[in-house]
């Protein structure tokens, strides 16, 4: 039995030459000329899970970062600790932090909380990062929801136009991600202290911000942008040896780019998230020696 | 152990057409255009279906199996759920000429568009000599068996008739990329650059990097990481990278 014998209707729309007294052709799958199925997609799969859950994965970091960002100041440092979300801190109402990143270049005259100073480049670096490009325009503009599956737009002009022309500036945010990763190194350093700021202690804390840097390292270097800066751009690898191998290691982390991109993004929400409750007082750090 | 399966198999022309049911035996390690064969065999001698190869190394046989671009050849019966109708259709990027078999020329015409390898000057053929090093990209590419798959599956242009004409697809970026990136190819001493005609002629900035190209793919080139993030970052290159500027602004003066 045939399901269908004409292509499917979108009333309002010009009639093909092939059909001319039946319906007006469709757009994208239902164009015409292509094979008559009416249903925008055929797949029998849960292919939507993947779009729920990195929506669901984005939005709880955006709400959780968001609401840190703009109330956390005073529980951003819990010595010898400092939030990644407020380092380096660079305005005048920081709290003051041992040997921390807390330099106050913007002075005084900020009032807002000086996390949203630094929090635009990391920020800024995920937005055009090319595995969170992927995952948002799924999740949250369905262009494609899915592969195979058809995107409700009526036009798509991809990144050739303003505002996503400027997904070209990842390489801008690389850049700006390299001194923030080692500010961030900084801050791990300096957690190998107690809180009275001696040298040659530990705590669970440090061993917090530890994996936090390290999965912020592996995220940041498994960067395309990095692979092509390192290697990528060569025609000529037998030429450049050192930058081939640079090449095929940060070849390896970029394999890992989308897991990477998501623990480290984890890593960086609980590393704040620990600070937050050593500062408010919830527990104290556990030390280790 | 054989069963009787379900089938809803696309059938028409591009005047029309339907899902058609039918019922057909299955057995053991047999894949989809097994079925499709035993089909035309002994219910639908008339089913039209382009096949070659039977070994995933022709590219001929791409069709929709339960909605996913497949190769019928590569797609296991065991890989889909037993008790469920098995749906098999045409792509649907291409116009359908009847049945699964679908009219692929706008791939022809794409590959046509893409400036062929430019020979270095004083070289002839026979005498190139390249490192494996500086090969091993490119011969990643060179696996392609233009099944058409990515560009089926392309929402560009699956879901966009009107990009046809500015947007070349994965597979032809691929190319370009190829080219790019070949230790030998003269075009840029030939005054032609690659990477431009990549940004400007073969429409990479509609491409948003989405990666169902990759997902599809039966030869597993990782097309998006390999092919069309390298060639997006030395388009930035050149027209975006603010260090680069300075380097060739430097590299003038001297």
């Amino acid at each position: 039995m045939t399901t269908e014998t004409r292509p499917p209707q979108h009333p309002g729309e010009p009639q093909t030459p092939a059909d001319p007294s039946g319906p007006a052709p469709g757009r994208g799958v239902h164009s015409p000329g292509r094979a008559a199925i009416a249903a925008r997609h055929l797949r029998t799969d849960r292919w939507w899970l993947s779009q729920a859950v990195t929506a669901f994965g984005l939005l709880a970091f955006v709400g959780y970062s968001t609401w840190r960002a703009f109330f956390g100041l005073h529980t951003a440092y819990a010595a010898p600790y400092v939030s990644p979300f407020y380092s380096p801190c660079l305005a005048a109402n920081c709290p003051a932090m041992k040997s921390g990143a807390d330099w106050a270049l913007f002075g005084s005259w900020w009032q807002l909380s000086p996390a949203l100073i630094v929090l635009i480049f990391p920020l800024g670096f995920r937005l055009t990062c090319y595995y969170y490009r992927k995952a948002y325009y799924r999740a949250f503009w369905s262009s494609p929801p899915a592969c195979a599956v058809a995107e409700p737009h009526a036009s798509y002009s991809g990144e050739t136009r303003f505002p996503l022309v400027l997904q070209n500036i990842h390489r801008y945010f690389f850049y700006f991600a390299i001194v923030v990763a080692g500010i961030l190194t900084y801050d791990a350093v300096l957690a190998w202290r107690n809180p009275a700021g001696q040298w040659g202690h530990a705590g669970i804390g440090t061993l917090v911000l530890l994996a936090n840097i390290v999965l912020i390292w592996a995220y940041t270097l498994s960067c395309h942008s990095c692979r092509h800066i390192v290697g990528g751009r060569l025609r000529h690898f037998s030429k450049h040896p050192v930058r081939y191998r640079m090449w095929n290691l940060v070849g390896k982390l970029n394999a890992r780019h989308m897991q990477l991109a998501w623990a480290s993004l984890i890593s960086v929400g609980v590393a704040d998230l620990y600070v937050y409750l050593l500062a408010s007082g919830a527990f104290t750090d556990p030390r280790l020696f | 152990m054989s069963y009787q399966a379900n089938f809803r198999v696309w059938r028409g022309d591009s005047s029309g057409g339907g899902l058609e049911p039918y019922q057909v035996e299955v057995n053991e390690g047999e894949v989809v255009l097994d079925i499709v064969h035993r089909l035309q065999a002994t219910q639908a001698p008339d089913l039209a279906v382009r096949w070659n190869c039977k070994a995933g190394k022709c590219g001929s046989c791409s069709a929709e199996v339960n909605g996913r671009p497949r190769l019928l050849c590569m797609t296991r019966m065991s890989t889909l759920p037993p008790d469920e109708p098995v749906t098999i259709t045409p792509m649907r990027t291409f116009p359908v000429l009847r049945d699964l078999v679908t009219d692929v020329s706008f791939n022809y015409t794409k590959a046509r568009e893409v400036p062929s390898f430019v020979p270095p000057q004083g070289l002839k053929p026979g005498e190139y000599r390249m490192a494996q090093e500086d090969v091993n990209r490119s011969q990643e590419f060179r696996k392609c068996i233009e099944c058409f798959l990515c560009q089926n599956t392309c929402h560009v242009v699956r879901d966009h008739e009107e990009n046809k004409p500015a947007f070349s697809g994965p597979r032809f970026l691929m190319r370009v990329a190829e080219l790019d990136m070949h230790p030998l190819d003269a075009a840029a001493e030939e005054g032609l650059d690659r990477k431009r005609s990549a940004q400007e002629e073969h429409g990479l900035g509609m491409c948003n990097i989405t990666k169902c190209c990759t997902e599809v793919c039966p030869e597993h080139i990782k097309i998006t990481d390999n092919a069309l993030i390298p060639l997006k970052e030395r388009a930035v290159d050149r027209k975006y990278d603010p260090l680069v500027w300075l380097g060739s602004v430097i590299k003038r003066r001297k």
